[in-house]
């Protein structure tokens, strides 16, 4: 490798920092005159200023900009109407692609959730509880691709004979199966893929709702307990409705998470083998296939997923919030 | 004060747990808590395994083969990975690229975040609500909504009915870095002003109240009395910041596409998507990867999981 690779990068970080820095102490120094007047409205345009362009020129305008692109062509040149979302959902492998991202948004916030759940109670007071909810927690800090990798390992297929080097494999084996090649068998492949978001998304249930669960108050399942309820009905009548607000959230993120996902199927298998979903074939619309009016068809149905359950999540925590004063 | 109340929780979890695993016995339970927690640990140690391996032995024999016979452990994977100049080598250049993405990255979301947050909190001027509530629901906009209009805006400027707003950028080469840092501070900044405006609002007003009869300005509050207060959210929020970006695949991927700037997540997505020639190197350079956010994650947890539940519980 050579040196000045090394030093352009570093070079161009420093100097992003040293201006950086600049501008801060530009917008202090603007902040503590306009303070010294005594104008608010000035002192709060300054403090806010930074943000709000990054947020109008790098979000507002080009959400703005996409919604325009979905009804025109593939370069942005003539106007086509709702063309490209008839494309959507009527394009035999647009309909795989939603079909598909229906699965994902239904199946992984479910099984995250309830499989979350489970692991909190079944450690909740154990000895080591703390050790246990680490082991399940450690992949949040591990990306999307890192998993990815890390199962394409387990699901690896060796058809050539010899010995199966993929976990998963070598368990079929040892049962007496013969080996599958998962990720090339379409439909089940998409569900083998949905195992990794799954993966990492319990470790955040579990916390969340393990928090949870030392709040829900002891004299109520006392009281249960004393009126004959058996553990089974105390689980689903006082546990279950103690914690409900948070199940919603810890589904909703996984939801909104799972609807976003890029990463593993790029890394898996690139989409092939039907395992396409919505935010991967719009950026490889956008950006491979160059159909950037399909891309931001895409993008906008993906907003257009995230609305409601975002609108139904605030509702519920303000709800919440009522409830509680 | 914490550890107190956390027995406390411990206590009063111990007997409530004890009556829910009665739902199923003692040692169901047991068992299937063991074997959540198995399968959620082996397959990073296969992969870590499969790291210290020879080429030869990860192409032929399953990892767990490594227990019976450990044959040669050695890193020279690793080695290779990072300074090979062979295919699949040289990757130290695209772990300098992340380094180099992540800190302003995280730094500037985070800094601008907390001065939006203190004004949306302690400034009083008209139309803050209104303000608090559009930044509030941009978090609903997914990042994929701004990826071509972004780029178009970086390649060819801002143009509004022929008045140029923004030039064009043409950034080439270790310059497109830029393009990187600023998507990723974009893409941070709702989510980090709604956390932060969250901590900022239960700050004591009288506290304020006290600073500002003293005489001092908006920028010395901000400074030396609501910053060291919000120190424990301002870190919460920077981990959560740092494991995006550093652990970001589409924006880096979009914003720096040459080879040679790519972050190392980037690459190692491509990878693993063609899983062509040299495959059996994947293991050491994902976990090159891996390692430095689960280091930070596991030494800064607490505040991870204090901005998690700030975040998600109280809303």
């Amino acid at each position: 490798m050579n040196i000045s690779a090394y030093l352009d990068r570093f070079g161009l970080l420093a100097v992003g920092l040293v201006a950086f820095a600049a501008v801060l102490l530009a917008l202090y120094g603007l902040a503590e005159l306009a303070s010294r007047r005594d104008r608010n409205r000035a002192v709060a345009f300054v403090f806010l200023a930074p943000a709000v362009l990054f947020l109008v020129v790098g979000l507002v305008y080009p959400a703005v900009r996409t919604v325009v692109m979905s009804f025109y062509d593939a370069k942005s040149e003539n106007f086509v109407g709702f063309d490209n979302y008839v494309w959507a959902v009527s394009d035999p492998d647009a309909l795989q692609i939603l079909v598909n991202t229906a699965l994902w948004i239904v199946i992984v916030p479910l099984v995250s959730t309830a499989l979350g759940l489970l692991y909190a109670v079944l450690i909740d007071g154990r000895a080591g509880e703390r050790v246990y909810k680490a082991l399940v927690f450690l992949p949040m800090g591990i990306s999307f691709v890192g998993a990815s990798i890390i199962w394409k390992f387990v699901y690896q297929y060796n058809g050539a004979g010899g010995e199966q080097i993929g976990l998963l494999n070598q368990v079929v084996v040892w049962l007496g199966g013969s080996p599958v090649n998962w990720l090339n068998e379409s439909p089940w492949n998409n569900l083998l893929l949905m195992v990794v978001l799954v993966w990492i998304e319990v470790g955040f249930a579990t916390v969340v709702l393990s928090a949870s669960l030392k709040g829900v108050p002891t004299e109520i399942v006392e009281a249960a307990r004393i009126d004959g309820a058996s553990p089974a009905e105390i689980f689903w009548n006082v546990t279950v409705p103690s914690i409900r607000s948070a199940i919603i959230v810890v589904a909703v993120t996984v939801f909104i998470a799972t609807l976003k996902l890029f990463d593993i199927v790029r890394a898996m298998t690139q989409g092939h083998h039907g395992t396409d979903v919505l935010a991967h074939n719009m950026v490889e619309q956008a950006f491979r296939l160059f159909e950037r009016g399909r891309g931001a068809t895409l993008a906008v149905l993906l907003f257009l997923l995230v609305v409601p359950v975002v609108i139904y999540q605030v509702r519920n925590m303000r709800r919440q919030e009522l409830e509680t004063r | 004060m914490s550890t107190r109340t956390a027995d406390q929780a411990a206590r009063i979890g111990e007997t409530r747990g004890e009556r829910l695993r009665r739902v199923l016995s003692s040692r169901a339970a047991s068992v299937v808590a063991i074997v959540i927690a198995a399968l959620w640990t082996i397959p990073t140690l296969g992969l870590f395994v499969s790291s210290l391996r020879p080429d030869e032995d990860i192409r032929t024999t399953g990892w767990w083969n490594f227990f019976a016979d450990p044959g040669s452990v050695s890193l020279y994977n690793y080695n290779y990975v990072l300074y090979s100049d062979s295919q699949g080598g040289g990757l130290i250049i695209n772990l300098i690229n992340t380094v180099v993405i992540t800190i302003p990255g995280v730094v500037v979301p985070v800094a601008f975040a907390a001065m939006a947050a203190y004004a949306l909190s302690w400034i009083k001027f008209r139309g803050r609500n209104l303000l608090y509530v559009g930044i509030f629901a941009l978090q609903v906009v997914p990042l994929q909504m701004a990826l071509i209009p972004l780029l178009s805006i970086f390649s060819s400027g801002l143009h509004i009915g022929g008045v140029t707003l923004i030039p064009a950028w043409d950034l080439e080469g270790v310059n497109t870095l830029i393009q990187v840092w600023i998507a990723h501070s974009i893409f941070g900044l709702p989510l980090a002003i709604f956390l932060l405006h969250n901590f900022m609002r239960e700050l004591p007003g009288d506290v304020m109240e006290a600073a500002r009869i003293d005489g001092a300005s908006h920028s010395q509050i901000f400074r030396k009395v609501v910053l060291p207060l919000v120190t424990p959210a301002i870190a919460s929020i920077a981990i959560f910041q740092f494991l995006w970006v550093w652990n970001d695949f589409l924006v880096g991927r979009t914003f720096a596409p040459g080879e040679a700037t790519r972050p190392l997540t980037a690459v190692l997505g491509d990878m693993a998507g063609t899983w062509g020639f040299g495959w059996t190197r994947l293991p050491a350079a994902a976990f090159i990867a891996i390692i430095v956010p689960l280091v930070v994650f596991l030494l800064l947890q607490r505040y991870f999981v204090r901005g998690l539940l700030a975040g998600s519980v109280k809303g």
